[in-house]
Formats: structure tokens, C-alpha cells, sequence
């Protein structure tokens, strides 16, 4: 097999600013994206993806400046998402610098933006990312949720992942809400459940926290793990992770 | 390099949207001084056309045509001036690209289909390794390293053959995913394309790059 498996830290941001955990020793600026950009890029980070989580949505301007500031330093790809709501909006992201841009609540309130995003860009630029927990009212046994995990969307969260690819999305960003925080490792019964449903590249997120967690949710189908936290704190590095993928027997970078 | 400075000079064509920073940006950084344009006479003019591409492939033969970059291309090649196509920038010089069912003609550089490409999981998206044949000059020093791909179509079969004719035969580089393979890069005279983002490919990236800016 000649495809890596991904290994994809997450930067949460606020207005331009790394926010949430960052405690590198050696960083000038721990809140520069730009800097945190190219520490994990040179950690052997095989994307960066960027959540956008500024809560005032009418001046993404700081946003788009970040986007060009680490496209402009970083040669690897980068995905952007939080507050995408439009044809617009995926436009202005991807002139900034963006390589694929991930859709959340926009798409669940209108999931017809899906085809009208990848009609005009391509399937390949389309993320959709999904936050998901159990619920036993939900045939699939998972439903997705909005506000952080706080509201459930009331939607079953494997129909939602299969009607979504049907719509044209060229990948999956499945963040586990009951895993999150947790460290004690991937939903493996979710992934497993949404790889059933889906023929698009999908990324593991949420509940990472040892060296021996990343093997299990590609094995469960994910095609590339996502981690935040163990990264920002340095109690996990990029390498250490791709050795014990590699040690597990997956292909990584 | 060129007579015109210690720099080469590149055109990035401009012909729709996308992300076209990163490539102005990685050609920088692999040496060139670099334009983004939609201006023939600037395209015409440069060292380098550097040509992207993504989406779709009628749309984008729709754009290279509206800025006239089918005959941009042909006048570059027809004067031995280097072009590089990146991804949907690479699949436009074959012949013919089918999507939805939908057939439509490419520039036609390569006979060949773009095509579907047949694997349990698409698009093709991450850093795969390259089947880089002897003589390589886009990949010297950067054979055994990965590059970054993302795309749902691909060149499946190589049809061009140059046995028995007095054209130089081409440096085909391959990949494969699953249990398909396609075409990675070709290398074939001043025209060079690749199907993965040497923008996209960090430090591999750069040393193809500035492996082409040694060609001008």
C-alpha cells in the first residue's frame, strides 16, 4: 500500500490566535498559527487543520489573514473549518490559502450548500465534519450534535455521514463528544459504523490520548487520526505516533 | 537557468479559483521570481508557466479556455519553453476527460482518458509513494519520498508510444492505491506534469520544484 496513513493536529482558533493548550517551551509566540504551524510541520505533521471557533461571524477578516500567513510559510495541506456557511465562504478560504474547507451546522441546517460547494470546487475540498455521541434513540445508536455536544441535531449520525456523501462531501471528520477530553481512546464502534456508510476518506478525532490508540481507529477504517491536545502539551509527539503506527504495521510518512 | 537573471522568472496561470497562494508562494521559495496572471503575453513570457487546477475537468478546460491557456500552452511548447501542470493541471494535457458520464475534450498534449479512478475509498487524498523510473531528472534526489495527492480521477493507462518513432520517449511516473494505479508524473520534454501538489509536499515538494526551475 503506498497511501500514509495521516497523522492531522488540530489548532483551535480565536480571532486569528491559537487558543487551548499550547505549551511548546521553545515557542516565541504559543498563541501564532503560524508558529504552531510550522512546529508541527516540522514534526512530520502531514496536514494542519484549523477550527475556527470566533464567535463573531460577521468579521472573518482575522481568519483569513491566518489562513494566508500559514499557506504563505507551510507546504503541507491545510483545512479550515468553523462558521463556514456558504459558496462564498468556501471561496474566500480557499483564495486565502485554504486547501479543503469542513462544514458543520451550515450543512445540516441546508444540506443542499454541499452540492452547491462541490459543484463549483470539487468534491476534494469539501470536509464534512461531524460531532457525534450515542443515543439510544437513534437506530445507528449515534446522533449528531451541535454547540459543542451541547444540543443533539436530532439527527441519526451514520444517515446523516451517508446522505452527506450521497450529496458530494470528498471527506469525513468524525469527532467522538462522549470520547473527547477523555484520553482513553477513539469511539471505535462509531468509526467502524460511519466507514460502513461511507466511500470518502475519513478522519478519526476525539479521545486520543496514548501512543496505543492510533493503530485501533485505523483498523476500525479511519484513513487519517486527528489529535488536539496530547499534541498542544507535548505529551505526545507526531513521530511517536507515526512509530507506533508503523510498529502496528500502517504505512505513515 | 535563464539569461535573465540569477532568478528565473514563472507565470502561475490565473484561470479560476482555488487555492493559487500556496503555488505562488512554494515556486518562490524553490527560487523564482513569480507572477500570477491571466495575461497571455505574461504567461508567453516568463521562464516558467507553472499551470494548477482543481475541480472539475470541464470546468476547468472551460477556464484555461476562457483565458486562452489551450494556446498559451501549445506556443510555450512549440518554442521548447517550460510548462508545468499541477493535478486537474496535469489531466487537461490528455486527451480526453469523462466525469458523470460527461466526455470532454482536453488539450490533447498525451493521448489518454482521465478517468475514475476504481478504489474502495475516493478521492485518492495523502502522501503516497512513487514507481520513478530511471533517467528522472523532475525527481532527482526526491524518488524515494511521498507526495501529497488529493484527487478522484486519474490517468489510467498510458497510451503514447514512441517505439519505432523519432520523438523522445517520456519519463512516466507512477502510483498505485488499492489495487489501481495511474500516472504520478510525466516528464516529457519542456512539458512536465504531476497528478499530486509538489505545493502541497513540504520539503519533497520544494526539491521537485527547484528540480524545474533548473530546467529554464
Amino acid at each position: 500500500m503506498s497511501l500514509a496513513v495521516r497523522v492531522i493536529p488540530c489548532l483551535d482558533v480565536d480571532e486569528g490566535r491559537v487558543v487551548k493548550g499550547v505549551n511548546f517551551v521553545d515557542l516565541v509566540d504559543a498563541g501564532d498559527p503560524v508558529e504552531m504551524a510550522r512546529v508541527y510541520d516540522a514534526e512530520g505533521a502531514d496536514e494542519l487543520t484549523f477550527l475556527d471557533i470566533t464567535a463573531s461571524s460577521g468579521d472573518r477578516a482575522t481568519t483569513y489573514e491566518m489562513v494566508g500567513s500559514t499557506a504563505e510559510q507551510v507546504f503541507i495541506p491545510l483545512t479550515v473549518g468553523g462558521g463556514v456557511r456558504t459558496v462564498d465562504d468556501v471561496d474566500r478560504l480557499l483564495r486565502a490559502g485554504a486547501d479543503k474547507v469542513g462544514i458543520n451546522t451550515a450543512a445540516i441546517a441546508r444540506p443542499e450548500v454541499i452540492a452547491e460547494i462541490t459543484h463549483r470546487f470539487g468534491n476534494q475540498v469539501l470536509v464534512l465534519s461531524v460531532d457525534a455521541r450515542r443515543a439510544t434513540d437513534q437506530p445507528s445508536g449515534f446522533e449528531v450534535t451541535t454547540h459543542g455536544g451541547r444540543r443533539s441535531a436530532g439527527l441519526d449520525a451514520v444517515e446523516w455521514v451517508r446522505r452527506a456523501t450521497e450529496l458530494g462531501i470528498g471527506e469525513v471528520l468524525l469527532n467522538s463528544m462522549d470520547a473527547d477530553g477523555t484520553k482513553s481512546g477513539y469511539d471505535l464502534e462509531m468509526i467502524s459504523a460511519v466507514r460502513g456508510v461511507t466511500q470518502v476518506p475519513l478522519v478519526a478525532s476525539g479521545g486520543a490520548g496514548r501512543l496505543e490508540h492510533f493503530a485501533p481507529a485505523v483498523e476500525a477504517g479511519a484513513d487519517a487520526v486527528l489529535a488536539a491536545s496530547v499534541f498542544h502539551f507535548g505529551e505526545l509527539t507526531i513521530g511517536a505516533v507515526k512509530d507506533a503506527l508503523r510498529l502496528a504495521g500502517h504505512s505513515v510518512r | 537557468m535563464s539569461d535573465s537573471g540569477p532568478r528565473p522568472s514563472v507565470a502561475v496561470l490565473d484561470y479560476g479559483s482555488g487555492n493559487l497562494r500556496s503555488a505562488v508562494r512554494a515556486v518562490e521559495r524553490a527560487g523564482a521570481d513569480v507572477v500570477l496572471t491571466s495575461d497571455a503575453a505574461v504567461a508567453e513570457a516568463a521562464d516558467g508557466l507553472f499551470v494548477p487546477g482543481v475541480g472539475a475537468f470541464e470546468a476547468c478546460m472551460t477556464g484555461l479556455t476562457s483565458v486562452g491557456g489551450e494556446r498559451i500552452i501549445e506556443r510555450r511548447l512549440i518554442a521548447d519553453r517550460p510548462v508545468l501542470g499541477i493535478c486537474v493541471g496535469m489531466q487537461i494535457l490528455f486527451g480526453e476527460g469523462i466525469e458523470h458520464g460527461v466526455r470532454t475534450e482536453g488539450c490533447g498534449e498525451w493521448p489518454g482518458t482521465v478517468e475514475r479512478l476504481q478504489a474502495d475509498i475516493v478521492p485518492h487524498m495523502g502522501w503516497s509513494t512513487l514507481e520513478v523510473p530511471e533517467g528522472s531528472r523532475m525527481f532527482d534526489g526526491v524518488a524515494d519520498e511521498r507526495f501529497y495527492f488529493v484527487h478522484s480521477y486519474g490517468v489510467r493507462r498510458w497510451l503514447l508510444d514512441t517505439d519505432g518513432t523519432p520523438f523522445t520517449a517520456p519519463h512516466v511516473t507512477w502510483t498505485d492505491y488499492g489495487t489501481d494505479r495511474f500516472v504520478a508524473a510525466v516528464e516529457h520534454g519542456p512539458l512536465w506534469a504531476t497528478q499530486f501538489h509538489p505545493e502541497k509536499s513540504g520539503d519533497a515538494g520544494r526539491r521537485l520544484l527547484e528540480n524545474w526551475l533548473a530546467t529554464l
